[in-house]
């Protein structure tokens, strides 16, 4: 087969399945490499390509105005993809080279799974109006209509997403009180100092944060009225944000002979972004994959990943003379009440040095150390440093040459 | 060749600086500044940074 042209032996083409910013950049990478053959983009919305970040931020306080990540035209006639929309896929069948979808069948020579992820609920707990989750621009539609009405909001989770709806609903005037079961929210994704050292914000801004206690009740007949907490105490609320999570949206793998993570039906892949099964590769925020930056497993939920691994999968499952492992250094950031945090490396870290500002102020920069290395930065409202800080990540003596680096004032290094 | 920045796709993440403070820096209001724009043909460093840009910002043409 020639894969890069494309040629008759290759009709069947490369399938996507999850049309949005992982499956995207997949198409479109495809193409940039020189693949001539066919390309079907099938994904389950309805809406073409959109960016998710903006949905808890901009799009809660402003105008209804979805920001796409492509044009019709340019999916269709300069891309040459066969784009359909509306289509969710039901299975698929390694052994016939298929997938369903639509009542139909769809053959691929190579097949790309970006499907994504989608919101965790308060399962086993009753599904209520006036309780909902954000995950796609119809949520975050809904949420926007409840925002205008709401007078008090219960944010569920106080991880990156509930923080920032929360910041959004105060924004638009109403009361807020975050719910977090864990005694110090983000931990896993910044550590527990950082974490603690953003969550300064929700008091400077007015909303209230309360830790380790878990919501054990929704309250309400026809609509929620408020969260009865397990610690007995019940908060009223005529809007209850639930952001505790996403889980990989991988339920029409199952049977498949696709492996998934047993813990969190997460794809299994290898360092290029192949499944278990042969031809088969996954991008996005399904994928759990060895990042041989830090030699250890992940799954990581961000845009950049998302992007990057798009990218890498096309080129991976189509250019043979290209193949590489994908490996990086994850990156991610997130605004809250105006303020724009970054973050990049890991939060597995045994300590945190704030080399400039501290954690009250509302611009800091924060380095974390495991032994002799750098593993991660945070930073609040320095956009500019973060960045210089990231090709230390995972070096043999990064942490030396960071603080050195943090001691001359942070200046780039000019050849 | 010369580095040509798409600044409607550009979000200024940085990856480029990360990869290529030489030619590519986030300035204090967070939007990419092109340190030079020209580059030798076989410069790999310019050529990883715009691969790797996640935006597909970036992009490069013979001069
Ligand atoms: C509200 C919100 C805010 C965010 N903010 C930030 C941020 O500030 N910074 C950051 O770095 N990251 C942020 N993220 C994360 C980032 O948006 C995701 O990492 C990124 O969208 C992942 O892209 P993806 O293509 O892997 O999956 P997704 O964007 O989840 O897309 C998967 C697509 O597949 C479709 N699909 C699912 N099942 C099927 C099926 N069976 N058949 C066909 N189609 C299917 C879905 O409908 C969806 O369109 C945010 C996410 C959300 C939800
Ligand atoms: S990596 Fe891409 S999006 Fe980010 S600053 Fe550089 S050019 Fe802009």
């Amino acid at each position: 087969m020639n894969a890069v042209t494309g040629t008759a032996d290759d009709v069947d083409g490369f399938v996507v399945v999850g049309a949005s910013l992982a499956g995207l950049r997949a198409v479109e990478s495809a193409r940039r490499a020189g693949y001539r053959g066919r390309i079907t983009l099938i994904g389950a919305e309805e809406h073409l390509p959109y960016d998710r970040p903006p949905l808890s931020k901009a799009f809660l306080t402003g105008p209804d105005t979805p920001v796409y990540l492509a044009t019709e035209a340019a999916l269709r006639d300069d891309l040459g993809v066969d784009l359909r929309l509306g289509q969710r896929v039901t299975a698929l069948h390694p052994d016939e080279g298929v997938v369903a979808a639509g009542g139909g069948l769809v053959p691929y020579q190579r097949l790309l799974i970006a499907t994504g992820a989608r919101a965790r609920t308060l399962h086993p707990l009753p599904v209520l109006p006036g309780v909902v989750t954000l995950r796609s621009l119809d949520d975050a539609r809904a949420i926007r209509a409840a925002l205008g009405r709401a007078r008090r909001v219960v944010v569920v989770g106080g991880g990156f997403i509930g923080a920032e709806i929360a910041s959004s609903a105060r924004t638009l005037g109403a009361s807020v009180t975050i719910v977090e079961a864990a005694p110090t929210p983000l931990v896993r994704a910044v550590g527990e100092v950082v974490g603690a050292a953003l969550c300064v914000m929700h008091e400077r801004y007015g909303t209230e944060l309360r830790c380790g206690v878990q919501v054990s009740e929704l309250i309400g007949r026809d609509h929620v009225e408020g969260v009865l907490l397990a610690n007995g105490q019940i908060v009223p609320a005529d809007l209850v944000v639930v952001g505790v999570g996403a889980l990989p949206a991988t339920g029409w793998l199952a049977g498949s002979g696709v492996e998934l993570d047993q813990r969190d039906g997460a794809v299994v892949c290898d360092e290029y972004l192949q499944t278990s099964v042969d031809g088969v590769y996954a991008a996005g925020d399904l994928v759990r994959w060895p990042n041989a930056v830090f030699g250890s497993s992940m799954r990581l939920e961000n845009w950049t990943s998302a992007a990057e691994q798009g990218t890498r999968a096309a080129v991976n499952a189509l250019v043979p003379a290209r193949r590489a492992p994908y490996a990086s250094v994850p990156y991610f950031w997130s605004d809250w009440y105006g303020q724009r945090i970054q973050f990049v490396g890991t939060a597995q870290a045994d300590s945190v040095v704030f080399v400039s500002g501290d954690p009250a102020a509302d611009r800091f920069v924060a380095l974390l150390r495991r032994g002799d290395r750098l593993v991660g930065a945070a930073t609040l409202n320095e956009p500019s440093k973060i960045m210089k800080y990231r090709r230390f990540i995972a070096q043999d003596d990064g942490w030396a040459a960071a603080s050195a680096f943090s001691r001359d004032g942070g200046q780039p290094v000019r050849p | 060749m010369r580095i040509v920045v798409d600044r409607a796709r550009c979000s200024g993440i940085g990856i480029c600086e990360s990869l290529d403070p030489s030619h590519f820096e986030i300035g204090d209001d967070g939007a990419l500044m092109l340190l030079s724009d020209i580059a030798a043909e076989d410069d790999d460093t310019v050529l990883e940074a715009v691969r790797s840009c996640p935006a597909l910002a970036l992009s490069v043409q013979p001069e």
